[in-house]
């Protein structure tokens, strides 16, 4: 399961397109194996249906989402008093946590370190680093449950065709990330954290509405009529701090070659789809591999999969036990 | 065969893959430029000072503060009396960043221990005070000196904010701990000083003073007098009867003297001045 190293992986986070290579043997020992036995879409049209109606990751992961953000808004509401603060930086029964992403642009234009953003910035970074970086955006952050439904939106107009969706090179985001540093230091202002959509929604829901959730709508219209889940995917800075530092977590989506039927409904699904990449006939490079850093865990693919190829995984449990 | 075809659907144009490439690099550039011209436009209220707010205590340097602050609100999360409010997106770069509006509630520091300060994470709020004496939020100024009660030699019975205010205040001789609803507290003073006696700091920073005539009083009247001490807390704003208040303060000003107006804007006439 070596197959595509950490370098190369993390070259398709900055926004390279995944490359395609020759199989392993063992890869092509089960490519030659499925020849002519793999079923053909319509003969899954029954399998495709049904796990579309299949939303048990989905069903519990909004569940947490809305849990986590639900203990930020009693916390101060009723004064519960355990998870205080909102999503750029909170204390947790009082013990610091901070966004990573958030931290550094604050230090930067402060241009000094603060030793408290540090403890709960490392604090976040160790936690996302176990339970896989972008874990952190479906399962935690409240603009991608709004932006879920905003894509779901998009694809019923997108299907009746009076939009389409408009590609953005995935690149940019890493130019985001590097101008929105260099701003706040440059400038010793945030723009990132004035124009955060995960600030101004989790501010929201602790301390009331605002005018800025203009802004959020804004962005959400945007995706909805023209390129879809733009922020998640070619903005949020936060999103690829954490892809980043979730590369090596062990909590993964992991595909099974042997399995899968090639055709195709887990990239359609796929906030990230370059991660599914791998599911093309002809591209694993490997039995078994890993689904890519960029990976929010999502789980919309193992729902969604007729086959079961693709699954949750904790690696190195079977090691452990 | 001879019907009509239907309306043709504009035909989009098959672009080549070349063509397609060199669109989402356009499109990724104007997402890139878009978004970044919003920096400026953040930066207006600031550049222009379309408010001056009260910040909390140990608010660094105005501009400072706006790119120290996190935007968390652990700050208004333990104030007792909930004086810390976030700002809007209006504020341009202050967004979601916290101030005080004292005639709505004042800080009348009933946490005893600056708890904003102490739960602010990255030190916009900082660190290094020790006491509610060391704090400047700004100056208090009798700024409609015709509305002022005392002044005008009227005494003052009653709430001091009607039956509807819902600010808060704690009075140590009711609740050494608690705040309580002002409105559930009534006034009677011979002559109105509401703004001295409820003022946190005490006599260092206000103190009613006899009205010196040639200052258009007849004899025998006072005029509140701000001192010092004055760390621009805001209670005596709060506590006003005066409709609007005649006492106001004056965001991050600095004392400048005895009977004079305070100096505006701390950061921008003198930012290292010692004003204690």
């Amino acid at each position: 399961m070596a197959a595509p190293g950490l370098l190369d992986q993390l070259a398709v986070v900055l926004g390279r397109a995944p490359r395609k290579r020759p199989p392993s043997p063992a890869a092509a020992a089960i490519a030659l194996a499925k020849r002519g036995k793999t079923p053909k879409k319509n003969e899954l049209l029954a399998e495709i249906e049904h796990a579309h109606g299949i939303h048990t990751w989905r069903n519990r992961r909004w569940a947490v989402l809305l849990g986590v953000n639900l203990l930020f808004t009693l916390s101060f509401w009723i004064d519960i008093q355990v998870l205080e603060g909102s999503l750029t930086a909170s204390r947790l029964l009082g013990f610091h946590l901070a966004d990573v992403y958030s931290s550094l642009l604050v230090m930067l234009a402060q241009r000094h370190v603060a030793v408290n953003l540090v403890i709960g910035a490392t604090t976040i970074a160790l936690f996302w680093g176990l339970v896989g970086g972008r874990s952190f955006c479906s399962w935690v952050c409240p603009y991608h449950l709004v932006a879920e439904w905003a894509e779901m939106l998009h694809l019923r107009l997108a299907r009746s065709g009076r939009i389409r969706d408009h590609g953005i090179h995935r690149g940019v985001r890493v130019v985001f990330w590097l101008v929105f540093a260099a701003l706040a230091f440059a400038t010793g202002q945030t723009l990132f954290l004035a124009l955060n959509p995960i600030g101004i929604l989790s501010r929201l829901l602790v301390y009331g509405p605002s005018l800025a959730l203009g802004w959020v709508v804004a962005i959400l219209l945007f995706e909805v009529l023209y390129a879809r889940r733009a922020w998640c995917r070619y903005v949020c800075p936060i999103g690829l701090t954490y892809g980043i530092l979730g590369a090596k977590a062990p909590v993964r989506v992991t595909y099974d070659l042997e399995v899968c039927a090639h055709e195709g409904e887990c990239r359609k699904v796929c906030e990230v789809p370059h991660v599914l990449d791998l599911t093309i006939k002809g591209r694993a490079e490997e039995p078994k591999l890993d689904v890519g850093p960029d990976c929010t865990r999502c789980g919309l693919c193992v729902d969604v999969c007729p086959t079961g190829a693709l699954r949750y995984e904790l690696k190195g449990v079977k090691r452990l036990l | 065969m001879s019907e009509a075809p239907p309306p043709a659907k504009p035909v989009r144009p098959r672009l080549s893959r070349q063509q397609e490439q060199r669109r989402t690099i356009l499109r990724s550039a104007f997402l890139t430029v878009g978004l970044l011209l919003l920096q400026p436009l953040a930066a207006i209220p600031i550049v222009r000072r379309l408010r001056d707010r009260l910040r909390p205590p140990g608010a660094l340097e105005e501009t400072r503060f706006l790119g120290a602050c996190i935007k968390c609100g652990q700050c208004v999360q333990v104030c007792p009396v909930q004086a810390i409010v976030l700002a809007d997106a209006t504020e341009g770069f202050g967004i979601g960043v916290p101030y005080i509006d004292a005639r709505q509630q004042a800080c009348d520091f009933s946490c005893d221990a600056l708890s904003c300060i102490l739960a602010c994470p990255t030190g916009a709020l900082s660190h290094e005070l020790k006491a509610k004496e060391e704090v400047r939020i700004g100056v208090a100024r009798l700024a409609r000196p015709d509305a002022c009660l005392a002044r005008r030699g009227e005494p003052f019975r009653g709430l001091a904010r009607g039956n509807s205010f819902g600010g808060v205040l704690r009075y140590e001789e009711i609740d050494r701990w608690n705040a309580i609803p002002m409105r559930d507290h009534a006034y009677d003073r011979p002559v109105c000083d509401l703004c001295v006696i409820e003022c946190p700091i005490g006599e260092q920073a206000i103190r009613l003073a006899p009205l010196d005539p040639t200052d258009g009083g007849a004899e025998g009247l006072f005029t509140p007098d701000v001192h010092r001490g004055c760390v621009g807390c805001g209670v005596c704003e709060m506590v006003c009867p005066a409709e609007p208040a005649a006492i106001v303060v004056d965001a991050r000003a600095v004392f400048a003297g005895h009977g004079e107006e305070p100096r505006r804007h701390r950061d921008r006439d003198d930012a290292h001045e010692d004003d204690s």
